[in-house]
């Protein structure tokens, strides 16, 4: 048995390589469909259809847009910091894809006699690799900012860079309730842990606290203070257009089709049925995609709803509620577990 | 925004909450008790003259009175949290609603009988002949001068109109008029009205200028009609 083995990679080289090309094009193919549902769905909150005219109802728009961003020509402004101006945006679509293979999309699956785990990979440090990325992808929008060479997409930085820090807390602290009931890390396991009940339920504060400091880490409405077009005409991402803009764009979104595959698997039970069904292999994914659905429909809806918080409001919320909730939720699950023990 | 008297919630009449504030509050001060002031009848008068302070007070008109979450406070985070999923559900109201796009190039926007838009010239209906005599008057009552008349005789081998002249040229810049109606207003024999069709965009300016013959033939396509109070 080698070391691999040990550690959960159970599957042979080719199998991994394949399932990175496969978790890169699904999550390619997600990202569209996370576009165009938004703009419809922001179009029905506001009584109107939203793109219809752009292949059958309006759904090549996305394949438009992008096809324009990519065939603009490549800018960058006098004052721009080259190397990182151009590194900035990959940066952000790497961490973006990088936390998208973690998420499981089935349990392990016996394919023509390989044995396949339907997910990217599965680390046994699950939630911390998805810590890791996500302040490596502060950086995305931290140079990005920066290297712009303008205040408007610095301020936007900061301030980006305030409210990851703030909200990364609190996020963190609502999962440790979690992984204390579950008692792994590895996210697999923490589904199969929830395969009595989903976490939604014993864990509720949690979810919350979970789900507000997403809005915030994936910079989405109410919680948009880094683009606040308002008064920073576009946030860090001003100085950008393009292909490089289409980057950051694209990391946006999937950071959303990210998040909402993190609240379900972590609380909304992953591949599991609710009363006792219990489907073929093949069905998992499908059940993951739709509680995802779910969940990108909330994001949409909430931002359709709630206006963006001003700047204090933010801090305060993040710092003075959220962060002492999270902490008390985490210390009242411990309590709980370690008592029924 | 931070004094003990800070605002209540929604719930209850204003002198109920005045008096739970009073209760939460006791010795806040002169402006504390001054709020405490029963707002029944005229016994605010006596009370409220012979403090420093005068406060307003709402009578019996305002029963429940609705303020933002302190910003910043723990207290106001429920309040949010409330207000947040009635918002959800006033904006999934608006989800289930119909929409009321309109779809332009297929679906036009409804006229009233009303409106003012690209002008017609009209013949009589038993003859034929052009109702207009060529006077000019239109021209002259245009405050855009966008209406220019070239009038000629009516002979017995060619006659155009009943009256003694006909209008020869009659032209209409359209990318100059303002659409006042005043043209309409101006005319003796209801010659000149004003139409219903608003598509009036050209791919060049000369295109624009209306011709005799474009304003006595019928559009082309015809601009769907309201009643009034539809």
């Amino acid at each position: 048995m080698n070391v691999l083995a040990l550690v959960g990679y159970f599957e042979p080289w080719w199998v991994q390589v394949l399932k990175a090309i496969v978790v890169f094009a699904v999550g390619l193919q997600l990202v569209p469909l996370v576009l165009i549902a938004e703009r419809k769905l922001l179009g029905r909150f506001q009584g109107r259809y939203g793109p219809n005219r752009v292949g059958p109802y309006g759904m090549a728009q996305p394949l438009a847009d992008i096809l324009k961003l990519l065939t603009k020509e490549q800018f960058r402004p006098r004052t721009s910091a080259g190397l990182l101006y151009a590194l900035a945006p990959m940066i952000s679509i790497m961490t973006a894809v990088a936390a998208f293979g973690l998420i499981p999309f089935g349990d392990v699956q016996d394919i023509f006699g390989t044995k396949v785990g339907l997910y990217g990979v599965d680390v046994s440090i699950g939630p911390l690799y998805l810590f890791a990325f996500g302040a490596i992808a502060f950086y995305g929008i931290m140079l990005g900012g920066w290297s712009s060479g303008s205040k408007y997409s610095f301020l936007g930085a900061m301030r980006g860079a305030a409210q990851l820090i703030s909200y990364e807390v609190s996020q963190g602290l609502a999962l440790v309730g979690v992984v204390i009931s579950a008692q792994t890390l590895s996210l697999t396991g923490i589904v199969r842990a929830q395969a009595g009940m989903w976490y939604i339920v014993p864990q509720f504060v949690g979810f919350l606290i979970f789900l507000t400091a997403s809005f915030a880490e994936t910079n989405r409405a109410p919680f948009d203070l880094t683009e606040a077009d308002a008064e920073l005409v576009g946030g860090y991402n001003t100085e950008y257009g393009g292909g490089r803009f289409a980057s950051y764009y694209f990391a946006e979104y999937l950071n959303v089709v990210v998040v909402s595959g993190i609240v379900t698997t972590v609380f909304l039970g992953g591949w599991m049925l609710p009363f006792g069904l219990h489907p073929p292999g093949w069905v998992d994914p499908f059940v993951v995609l739709f509680k995802m659905s779910l969940i990108t429909f909330l994001f949409i809806w909430v931002r359709a709803t709630l206006p963006r918080l001003r700047y204090d409001q933010l801090m305060s919320f993040g710092w003075l509620v959220l962060l002492p909730l999270a902490t008390l939720n985490a210390l009242v699950t411990a309590i709980v577990v370690v008592a029924t023990q | 925004m931070h004094a003990p008297d800070d605002p209540r919630s929604t719930e209850g009449s204003s002198g109920e909450g005045l008096a739970a504030d009073s209760a939460q509050a006791p010795g806040a001060g002169a402006h504390a008790r001054a709020r405490s002031t029963p707002d029944e009848g005229g016994a605010v008068g006596s009370t409220a003259s012979t403090l420093a302070v005068s406060v307003w007070d709402p009578g019996d008109d305002v029963i429940e009175v609705l303020r933002t979450p302190a910003p910043g406070h723990a207290k106001g985070t429920w309040r949010t949290l409330f207000e947040t999923v009635r918002g959800l559900a006033t904006t999934f109201g608006r989800f289930l609603e119909p929409k009321v796009t309109i779809e332009y190039p297929e679906e036009k926007t409804a006229v009233y009988p009303r409106f003012r838009g690209r002008h017609k010239l009209h013949r009589f209906e038993d003859t034929g002949l052009e109702k207009c005599v060529g006077c000019s008057l239109c021209a002259a009552a245009c405050p855009a001068d966008c209406i220019r008349v070239v009038a000629a005789e009516n002979t017995p081998e060619h006659r155009v109109s009943p009256g003694e002249r006909y209008a020869e040229v009659y032209e209409i810049n359209m990318s100059r008029c303002i659409f006042c109606g005043y043209c309409e207003i101006a005319c003796p024999f209801d010659a000149i009205t004003m139409g219903h069709d608003y598509e009036l965009s050209d791919y060049d300016r000369t295109d624009l200028i209306f011709t005799k013959e474009m304003l006595l033939a019928e559009p082309l396509e015809r601009t769907p009609l309201r009643n009034e109070g539809e």
